[in-house]
């Protein structure tokens, strides 16, 4: 009994200084602990191994911290990966035609997937879920499998190739260029864009479009004034869920374009599985999310915050 | 109804030739199958406050709804200032609405939520500034002109969005629940500006509401709706006072009601007996009833007077016990046990104070009231 009493105090005594703490802190605390082993962490060991040499060892670079006796410590910071990617064409060609593809894909995405959204809200609400699980349905479908059948359909032998030969018309090449590359970026990434424009409209009180029309604005301009400006979040998540996601991929590219469409992933795969180049491939990721978090916080800096 | 100011051409629906402003003919509308208007038809004059009083879910919104264009009757016809006006969208009708969320444009200033609709008439910049000008002074609200709408208070939202709907001047304002969201006091104090600004302005306003005491307060008449239908159309008093069925009795105020049979006619009276009460009731005329048909006498609760000794009269009074006082500050409500068992209400005015009444619980009691003020309903 003493001891089950001592054993109740302690306990006691330690709830009650959990109470004075706030008490958020231990719930978020795993969360938190995860978010800095498996994020925060990486990607100071990628900055970190983006300003070593590249060295043929394993691992094959080169090391940052040496001691070299006297009590000193040599600290070696190599610049030399970012100047290459400033002095080198290859890797500019690779970042202009990875910003230019992505910014015209999320463009796309934007212009096709808010009509889709508005379209989507405007049917019945049963309508409304069928069509969105349709639209996520077109996720599940593994990326490779959609982008090869893109492949059957535009490849110089394909269905449509096919169908101009068959009205006598001149094979067209649609593979390889641009048009292919952001075909396959538009189809694979338009449902990140559908749905959090589809998820705003949902939540936004109609009775603001109906006082639009209440006060003389009509159908098409009501849309221009009152709904996009109000589904502004919703837009602003869909693009930067869309450049964001667009700018590293790898695979798409890889299968619809040509090596006049170099992007970042595959300058990171060549590096990475050709050249063994760690260190330079952790400089053009580094160098890759500036170019993803430079605009978003700008677009969320200026655009961001809701009005509710 | 607010009585001293006598309005001009106030009384234009008691008057033969006048030419009603707005006409909405046999409207019908269904959702779903479910009937929410059936047939409603009622004329509105020029000028007038006119309420549609009913409980949630009978038809008074949907109603409003259609008058602003935003549903599309089934059948039937709405006729504004002579022009059919059924068949218009919301954006070519001379008619404003004010939603009960008030639906203020979040993106928007309070300069920007007002000017919006002037501009869609493609107004010039300085007639603009002057109209936005004019409503914002009507609705007091000057120096709010930058605020965003969730920098304001509920009451400023609330004029925010009255001057909105008041600036493009339409031939027809519509108030959907206009008050519900503020708190009591400042609707009350709203209740009177709204009117004035009524007076003001001279728009016909329309207003829908489930509060009786607010239909009552504003309106020059008032429709009360069930279950899609319009019951009675009359002046707040005359409703009040002369309501045409026991639904619209119980639904306006309280009411005491007994059923009963028509035993005889006298030269200005009906002679009612009701197994309810113990006495010959008398009534005024108020349409032919039949000696030997089932009616419902129903006498208000404020016109029901308390006698401590009997009293000397043939009909109209009745003797029973106190059961509960209701004390409601200004009045009390009596609730007097007939020895025939039912329960009467009787208000009466607060004189004294609460120690000094001369009823207290289990107290005998006589009741009696005037012929003049009890009412024969038949339906």
């Amino acid at each position: 009994m003493i001891k089950f009493s001592f054993l109740i105090n302690i306990l006691n005594r330690i709830s009650k200084n959990l109470d004075k703490i706030n008490n958020g802190f231990y719930v978020s605390a795993i969360p938190n602990i995860w978010i800095v082993i498996f994020f925060v962490a990486p990607i100071l060991l990628i900055f970190k191994i983006s300003f070593t040499e590249p060295i043929v060892s394993i691992p094959p670079i080169g090391k940052m911290c040496s001691y070299i006796g006297d009590y000193t410590v040599n600290i070696k910071i190599n610049l030399a990966n970012y100047v290459r990617i400033l002095k080198e064409n290859c890797y500019l060609t690779a970042f202009t035609n990875s910003v230019m593809i992505t910014t015209v894909t999320t463009l796309i995405c934007l212009l096709l997937g808010f009509p889709i959204a508005y379209g989507i809200n405007q049917t019945k609400p049963h309508t409304q879920s069928a069509l969105i699980s349709l639209l996520s349905l077109s996720m599940w479908t593994a990326t490779l499998i959609r982008v090869y059948a893109l492949i059957n359909l535009f490849s110089s032998n394909g269905a449509l190739n096919s169908l101009l030969s068959f009205f006598g018309l001149q094979p067209v090449k649609f593979l390889g260029n641009y048009f292919a590359v952001c075909l396959g970026l538009v189809f694979c990434y338009l449902p990140y864009m559908v749905l959090p424009i589809y998820s705003i409209l949902a939540k936004n009180d109609k009775s603001c479009v109906e006082a639009a029309y209440d006060l003389g604005c009509t159908p098409l301009k009501t849309i221009w004034k009152i709904t996009i400006p109000l589904c502004r979040g919703g837009i602003i998540t869909g693009c930067i869920l869309v450049f964001s996601m667009t700018i590293g991929e790898f695979s798409i590219p890889e299968l619809l374009g040509s090596s006049d469409t170099l992007m970042f992933g595959r300058i990171l795969w060549t590096e990475f599985f050709s050249n063994l180049d760690w260190a330079m491939t952790c400089a053009i990721s580094i160098v890759m999310m500036a170019f993803i978090i430079i605009p978003i916080y700008i677009v969320q800096k200026r655009y961001g915050g809701s009005f509710s | 109804m607010i009585i001293p100011k006598k309005k001009k051409n106030v009384e234009a629906w008691a008057s033969v030739d006048a030419n009603p402003y707005l006409q909405v003919k046999n409207i019908s509308k269904s959702f779903q199958n479910v009937v929410t208007v059936r047939d409603v038809s009622f004329s509105i004059y020029k000028g007038e406050f006119f309420s549609l009083l009913g409980q949630s879910g009978c038809g008074k919104t949907t109603l409003l709804r259609m008058l602003a264009g935003l549903e599309t009757p089934d059948s039937g016809n709405i006729i504004l200032d002579g022009v059919d006006i059924t068949n218009y969208p919301p954006y070519k009708r001379p008619v404003n609405i004010m939603f009960q969320s008030y639906a203020l444009f979040p993106h928007m200033t309070v300069y920007q939520n007002i000017a919006f609709g002037l501009k869609q008439d493609k107004l010039k910049k300085t007639e603009i500034d002057n109209r936005v000008k004019e409503v914002v002074n009507l609705v007091q609200l000057n120096g709010y002109y930058d605020r965003y709408p969730h920098q304001l208070s509920g009451g400023q939202k609330q004029r925010v969005a009255l001057a909105r709907s008041l600036a493009k001047r339409p031939k027809l304002l519509l108030l959907d629940e206009p008050l519900t969201a503020l708190d009591k006091r400042l609707r009350e104090q709203t209740q009177f500006e709204l009117v004035n600004i009524q007076e003001k302005v001279g728009i016909t306003f329309i207003l829908v509401t489930h509060d009786q005491e607010e239909a009552m307060t504003m309106s020059t008449r008032m429709a009360v709706m069930e279950s899609g239908r319009i019951r009675q159309v009359g002046e707040p008093h005359d409703v009040y006072e002369f309501p045409n069925s026991r639904y619209v009795a119980e639904f306006i105020g309280s009411i005491n009601l007994f059923e009963g049979i028509v035993t005889d006619h006298d030269s200005d009276h009906v002679i009612i007996q009701s197994p309810e009460v113990d006495c010959l009731c008398y009534a005024t005329h108020t349409g032919a009833v039949p000696i030997g048909s089932k009616v419902t006498l129903a006498i208000r609760p404020e016109k029901i007077m308390i006698s401590a000794v009997k009293v000397e009269e043939t009909k109209n009074w009745v003797e029973g016990v106190i059961n509960e006082i209701a004390y409601l500050g200004d009045v009390s409500i009596y609730y007097v046990m007939t020895n025939t068992g039912k329960t009467i209400m009787a208000t009466i005015p607060n004189l004294l104070r609460l120690s000094e009444h001369p009823f207290q619980w289990e107290d005998k009691v006589y009741l009696f009231w005037r012929s003049e003020n009890s009412l024969v309903l038949t339906s």
